[in-house]
């Protein structure tokens, strides 16, 4: 059996159904991270005293990571437009580059995590590293979630191009999506923990 | 978790699947991607858990009916740690409450209602042959079963399960025993699923209806599925990044919900401190309030069903049931802080919040009001779902007015935490929607079986199941009117002012227990009539909508040729017409 617009786009709403289910799930990952930043806001307002960011985390080794994932965007691009133009090598190439660059990502803040550990600075330390590390925390579990989903793309999913490939485009450009959700989620903490 | 008569290759309706190979025992009923059998396993774990929840509550009720008194033969079982000698303790008492709600609300209403019933109607009512997700279903159905199985594992862990209440308020519910951590988790399962069923719901709604069905001509009951998988979509995950930060201070030592300066049982906690005690009420309530309207809204969707097909019209008002529904979505997102009137949030928040509960009741009164109005004149079969359906409109009535005076938060101020909040939303969700559900049990038994339940039998469970629903929950709105609380583990006994009424607590609880007798011809007529109930054609009801136009039981893929829609929901007794029905896939 198969289930109608799982490739062709419906013609009413103009979308597959793949397109429509990541933006769902991109809206209640906006609910998730939207009601982590509230909370900051609020815990941190009713605080006595609150730390800036810069004065006890590193900016420079944040700001290259910033720019670590903003160029895995770009690379998450290529490698979609790649597929577009069907050349299946270029694409490997790019969306290996992503992966890389996430790594990159998880390796800088597995620095950061241990040079506070190493200090003595836990999450139970106070509220500031507790919504550090929670926040930094879960945006890691999402940067290592779509890693895995790339990586697969570029290993053992890539077979699909070879029997559809428009279908093998599209999933890559809704894992392209949440790749970007995730980018632009560490755009806002960036600001929020390390600067304000 | 499945049953034979699901999807039945064999049978007389073999369509163009046919030539399909033919799947094993395991991918056919346990790892199965169909949505139908999806939405059974869901609604008989959703059954079962609700009968689980059932019997905590009547535990419960032997406690609050004769405190201290020991439980005669059955309370040995418990063992020496929860109940000695048969009387039961208080942190017992308080795993069974808190354990109470989360099941009734997270195990049983909500995967019977969206999972089960939504899973095995929606498609068919819109005309798919599937959801648009298969697999992601039947990983939704797997993560709720996880999420069960962490919840039921808890009450063998040292210390029980959680105790802290369904809301699990903090910082009661972090310096808790280990229990509610894994409550934590469990929940944390759940939520993953609601999540995944929201997504595909919403997916299969938009893109997979038939040829011809345009929205303003979908059932009432797709509406109200579509309305609450946005809501679960929006609301739960706060509540999962409030979980998480429960978690983090229950076992990274955070101080996310601990303010500072803080002391239990007269020891200052050695913690950070610095956070904020309500910020976890407001997200728990921000998920918990539309969480309610995911309780009531399938259920109405059931309710007009079964009105339009047994009174043989259309609904009465459909548009501005459906404008109404889909304002009373939006509202739902913010109404949550009129359960705080009492933690000091201030009057300002009060006020904009009793405000905005009074303007979302218009809606539900709009609701209630057409399917009472959608009666009128028409010739009523009285049917086991039709008495059902009846019963759910006084019952959800009574539920929903006596919710006004909780809403303004001068008449919350006597009220608040007492039996009568109790009594209040219990009429909502227990002879409201659970005698939806049931009337939904007993509309689509058909449809999922080709056969139909027993009658006699099905009128008993109703009559039974509508007196001593009343027996058990009116009085607690004396109870609850004369000031006692709903937290307390002897049922008032302790106070003199609520001398007077105590004796309506064993009213109560003997209108359970009794109560629980009349769910026994339910269960042995569910059980048998999959087997012996009479055998019926693919439309027993003479119904008008699409699921009706598959077969009974329908094959995987649903239906043998595309439907396609070509008039509304419910053209019943139409003027000129042969039949006293006309079906929607009918040009």
């Amino acid at each position: 059996m198969e289930i109608p617009y799982t490739v062709e786009a419906r013609r009413d709403t103009g979308l597959n159904n793949g397109k429509i289910g990541i933006w769902l799930f991109l809206a209640s990952e906006v609910m998730l991270f939207g009601a982590l930043f509230a909370s900051y806001i609020l815990i941190r307002t009713g605080s006595s005293s609150w730390p800036r960011g810069d004065t006890i985390l590193s900016v420079p080794l944040a700001t290259f990571n910033t720019l670590v994932l903003i160029s895995s965007s770009v690379t998450m691009v290529m490698a979609w437009a790649s597929l577009m133009r069907r050349k299946l090598g270029t694409f490997r190439m790019y969306i290996g580059g992503t992966v890389l660059l996430g790594l990159v990502f998880l390796i800088v803040k597995y620095f950061e995590y241990s040079d506070k550990f190493h200090h003595g600075h836990f999450p139970s330390t106070d509220n500031f590293y507790a919504i550090y590390f929670t926040l930094t925390g879960l945006h890691m579990l999402h940067v290592a979630g779509g890693m895995a989903v790339n990586a697969y793309f570029w290993g053992p999913g890539a077979k699909q191009y070879y029997t559809n490939p428009e279908w093998f485009t599209n999933r890559v450009e809704n894992s392209g999506l949440f790749w970007h959700f995730v980018d632009l989620v560490w755009i806002f903490l960036f600001p929020t923990l390390y600067l304000l | 978790m499945s049953h034979p008569t699901t999807v039945d290759p064999h049978g007389p309706h073999v369509g163009h699947e046919a030539h399909h190979e033919e799947l094993g025992f395991w991918r056919k009923y346990v790892f199965s991607v169909d949505h139908k059998v999806i939405g059974i396993q869901y609604g008989i774990s959703g059954l079962l858990f609700l009968f689980f929840g059932f019997c905590l509550m009547m535990l419960m009720r032997w406690q609050l009916a004769y405190p201290g008194a020991p439980l005669p033969i059955i309370g040995a079982l418990f063992g020496e740690a929860r109940m000695p000698g048969g009387s039961m303790l208080p942190e017992f008492y308080n795993e069974l409450g808190a354990m109470h709600g989360t099941i009734m609300v997270f195990m049983g209403v909500v995967p019977l209602a969206v999972g089960g019933f939504g899973n095995f109607v929606l498609p068919l009512q819109i005309g798919a042959p599937d959801m648009a997700f298969p697999r992601l279903n039947m990983l939704s159905y797997w993560a709720f079963f996880l999420g069960g199985v962490t919840m039921l594992a808890s009450f063998f862990v040292p210390g029980g399960a959680a105790q802290s209440g369904w809301t699990s308020y903090s910082p009661l519910a972090i310096i808790a025993g280990s229990g509610q951590t894994w409550w934590l988790v469990g929940m944390i399962f759940l939520i993953t699923s609601s999540l995944l069923g929201a997504i595909n719901f919403i997916t299969t709604t938009i893109q997979l209806r038939a040829k011809g069905l345009m929205f303003m001509r979908f059932p009432f009951f797709v509406w109200t599925q579509f309305v609450t998988a946005f809501l679960l979509l929006l609301a739960f995950p706060p509540l999962e990044a409030a979980g998480v930060m429960q978690l983090m201070d229950r076992v990274a030592g955070t101080s996310f919900f601990l303010p500072s300066g803080l002391v239990v049982s007269g020891q200052p906690l050695q913690v950070a401190g610095s956070g904020n005690a309500l910020l976890w009420q407001h997200l728990f309530w921000f998920l918990a309030h539309p969480e309610v309207y995911v309780l009531i809204l399938p259920a109405m969707g059931i309710v007009a069903e079964i009105i339009a097909n047994n009174t043989r019209k259309p609904l009465w008002g459909y548009k501005p049931m459906v404008y109404s529904l889909v304002f009373l979505g939006f509202m739902s997102f913010i109404v949550w802080a009129h359960h705080m009137f009492m933690t000091g949030m201030g009057t300002a928040m009060a006020t904009f919040f009793q405000t905005t509960t009074m303007i979302i009741s218009i809606p539900s009164v709009v609701i209630l009001t057409a399917l009472i109005l959608s009666l009128w004149g028409g010739s009523i079969r009285f049917n086991t779902p039709m008495l059902f359906a009846l019963g759910f409109l006084p019952m959800f009535g009574i539920g929903g007015l006596t919710g006004l005076p909780l809403g303004l938060n001068v008449s919350d101020i006597p009220l608040h935490d007492t039996y009568y909040v109790i009594a209040h939303f219990h009429y909502v969700v227990a002879p409201g929607t659970i005698f939806a559900l049931f009337a939904g049990v007993y509309y689509w038994f058909p449809k999922a079986t080709g056969r139909m339940m027993n009658e006699t039998l099905g009128k008993i469970h109703f009559w039974g199941s509508m007196i001593c629903m009343n027996i058990v929950f009116m009085p607690m709105f004396i109870v609850g009117m004369a000031g006692v609380s709903r937290r307390l583990f002897d049922g008032g006994a302790t106070y003199d002012f609520a001398q007077p009424i105590l004796h309506w607590n064993a009213v109560s609880s003997w209108g359970a227990w009794i109560m629980a007798l009349f769910q026994l011809p339910f269960i042995y007529n569910f059980f048998s009539s999959m087997w012996n109930g009479e055998k019926v054609g693919d439309n027993p009801w003479e119904a008008t909508t699409i699921e009706w136009a598959a077969p009974s039981p329908p094959p995987h893929g649903n239906f043998s040729t595309e439907p396609v829609a070509h008039r509304g929901p419910y053209d019943y007794s139409l003027p000129g017409a042969k039949k006293d029905f006309v079906p929607q896939c009918e040009a």
